[in-house]
């Protein structure tokens, strides 16, 4: 066991990267869940964004448009989630679910022809004299646009959700969709624009695991990324800086876990690889004795029947 | 302008109706994805609903039909009753693999005595470790208020990574060369879950699912348990005040989920599948909740569900084989029943009526 072959500058760069895809997650899931919908299709979504962006990417040759793409894939499964809910008025609970077992098929198929395939790297930023700094200059300067791009997602859906009229309306139909309703709003469109909203950036996510953070195509290969960042929602109190946070603070159990693994600590590696997991059922139970601030509305089906 | 209105009471007629127009619709829907992948969807569907049942080589698929709806049916009626109550257990998955291996492994620690007695105690540890597993979620739900949806599930992912260290440690064949597995326990005549009769594919696991669906079925129509559960997931309100402990609802409906899941996973490994290996299961525990939900969570609905399910399973393997079919979109296939299922499920509890402009 050697842990001084852990370099402290690079786990915290990397454990960024490690992080990101579950923050573009969790924040989409977010905006989603306050606008009183309980998507937990986040998964399914993940794996079909990670796909389209990554074969959008490779035959295109720019990974910008696989992003695109990834967006694009993810919210248009999102909007089978929200025909259904929405529309059929269907369970949440069971539709989030058909939509991750379906997610997960339809990318095995689609991703057919690209397992083994590399795609375009994707760039990195490169600012004289910043990035070259000692340590700061990798871990804030070093990374690819899409890390910031997550990032500014969750400033800007803090400042939506604080301080605009749009932010206030999404609150309203998350609290109380009768009496927003009562007072005009499109609650079916207002939560039919989140749920995309929330896909989209669930795609996103996906992408980030399949072009930056891996990057090549496997079955599967979100492997529950979707799951927790619906339980980073929970930890986050529906707050987006803590969904920031929590990203953080999973992605670096991850990285730490892989590096203990290449250090040869001996705790056997199916061990390590359980802890995320395990880590996120310790959070959830600390965390769930507090459930005042989920939307009051959450996971209830709207009918303007009255 | 069309107008969605609420039925009084769900439709009966609806309630029967909707699995089988889903059914059609994804055979037609599922037909156009395969002739979208250049295959003939006439012949694509038949190979997959017919040739199981009535083709050339039924009387190899047929018993087949059996060993892969066991398992679906044994785990759904499990999860359909949590489902009615609003307990959502959907880390079935890992349950069976958590069977598997503590039924397994007492079976492998008495190898190789041959004795009576065997067998059924790795039926009792099958259960009691699917148990167990179900009732981490349980109790913190029931303890902390945690929600058992996230928990079940990131338990799956703990599961397969137990599973991996148990086929390449603890329970890896001594005599296996190095190879990952367990010992095969067909080779094992007191540990094995053999056929009770040749050639039909009926082993104890089908046996247990049969006993399953009518001890739920008795459960839910002449048992106050039943009722409570009923209850609950029609109006939680009327419950409380009806003296409904939802605590012991949980505990006994992810309890017996798990048990149920557990049993599946052991009938599993000590039959068909004969040893524990590292890709040992194969997603069962989350297609019972499309089985779960095709049945309308009712026990011979679930019955029915479960078989078709195999059939979608068989189908697909000999799909696979004669037309090039991907695996893949088999689970595509069944992803979308589950879909159209929901979609339609609105005609159950709602009326859709072609309206004049409405007048407010």
């Amino acid at each position: 066991m050697d842990l001084s072959a852990i370099n402290p500058v690079l786990l915290v760069a990397s454990l960024m990267v490690a992080a990101t895809p579950l923050l573009l997650a969790s924040i989409g899931e977010l905006v989603v869940e306050k606008s009183g919908v309980l998507n937990l299709g986040v998964e399914g979504m993940m794996i079909t964004g990670a796909i389209s962006g990554f074969a959008v990417a490779v035959e295109t040759g720019s990974p910008t448009l696989g992003f695109v793409a990834a967006a694009a894939g993810g919210a248009l499964l999102s909007l089978l989630f929200a025909l259904l809910t929405q529309v059929a008025l269907a369970n949440q609970v069971a539709s989030g679910l058909s939509l991750t077992l379906f997610g997960l098929g339809l990318s095995a198929l689609m991703g057919q022809g690209y397992v083994g395939v590399k795609p375009p790297p994707t760039p990195k930023l490169d600012i004289p004299v910043l990035t070259d700094l000692p340590v700061v200059g990798r871990i804030l300067f070093g990374h690819d646009l899409m890390l910031y791009v997550g990032v500014a997602i969750v400033a800007l859906v803090w400042a939506v959700l604080k301080f605009t009229r749009a932010g206030l309306i999404l609150r309203a139909v998350g609290e109380n969709h009768h009496a927003a309703h009562a007072l005009g709003y499109k609650v079916v469109r207002i939560r039919t624009l989140a749920i995309l909203f929330g896909g989209a950036c669930a795609g996103l996510g996906g992408a980030y695991i399949s072009l930056v953070r891996v990057p090549q195509w496997t079955e599967g290969m979100t492997a529950g990324v979707g799951w927790i960042a619906l339980a980073l929602v929970v930890f986050a109190s529906w707050k987006p800086w803590r969904v920031l946070l929590g990203a953080y603070l999973f992605g670096g159990i991850t990285v730490l876990q892989l590096n203990l693994q290449a250090a040869g600590v001996a705790i056997p590696v199916e061990y390590l690889a359980m802890s995320p997991y395990i880590v996120t059922i310790l959070v959830l139970v600390i965390l769930s004795a507090d459930k005042s601030s989920a939307p009051a509305s959450l996971g209830r089906t709207f009918h303007a029947s009255h | 302008m069309i107008v969605i209105e609420k039925r009084p009471q769900p439709s009966q007629l609806w309630s029967v109706a909707t699995p089988i127009v889903a059914v059609v619709a994804t055979m037609i829907v599922g037909g156009l994805l395969f002739a979208a992948l250049g295959k003939n969807p006439v012949e694509a569907i038949a190979t997959i609903f017919w040739e199981p049942l009535f083709g050339e080589y039924a009387f190899y698929y047929r018993p087949q039909l059996l060993v892969k709806g066991a398992p679906l049916v044994l785990i759904a009626i499990g999860l359909s009753l949590g489902f009615r109550a609003g307990i959502w257990n959907i880390g079935a998955e890992g349950q069976y693999i958590v069977g598997a291996l503590t039924g397994a492994g007492v079976g492998l620690a008495f190898y190789p005595l041959e004795a009576w007695y065997v067998f059924p105690l790795m039926v009792m540890a099958g259960a009691l470790g699917g148990w167990a597993w179900a009732m981490i979620p349980a109790i913190l739900k029931v303890r902390f208020g945690t929600n058992e949806i996230l928990v079940s599930l990131m338990l799956v992912y703990v599961a397969e990574q137990l599973l991996a260290s148990m086929s390449l440690g603890l329970l890896k064949n001594p005599e296996g060369f190095g190879f990952p597995g367990s010992r095969n326990l067909q080779s094992y005549p007191s540990g094995h879950n053999a056929e009770l009769i040749e050639g039909t594919g009926m082993h104890w696991g089908v046996v247990a699912a049969f006993v399953a669906v009518i001890f739920a079925y008795v459960l839910l129509n002449r048992h106050m348990l039943g009722y409570q559960i009923r209850l609950t997931g029609e109006a939680p309100r009327a419950a409380r005040f009806a003296g409904v402990r939802p605590a012991r609802l949980i505990l006994f409906c992810l309890g017996l989920s798990g048990a149920l899941a557990g049993l599946a996973g052991l009938f599993e490994v000590s039959g068909p599948s004969g040893q524990v290996s590292i890709d040992f299961n194969v997603g069962y525990g989350f297609t019972a909740i499309i089985v779960a939900f095709l049945g309308r969570l009712h026990p011979v609905g679930i019955l029915l569900a479960g078989g078709l399910m195999a059939l979608t399973y068989i189908g697909g393997e000999i799909a696979q084989g004669n037309l090039g079919l991907p695996a893949a979109a088999i689970q595509v296939f069944q992803g979308m029943l589950l879909f159209f299922l929901l979609a339609f499920d609105l005609l159950t509890n709602y009326r859709i009526r072609f309206a004049g402009k409405e007048v407010a």
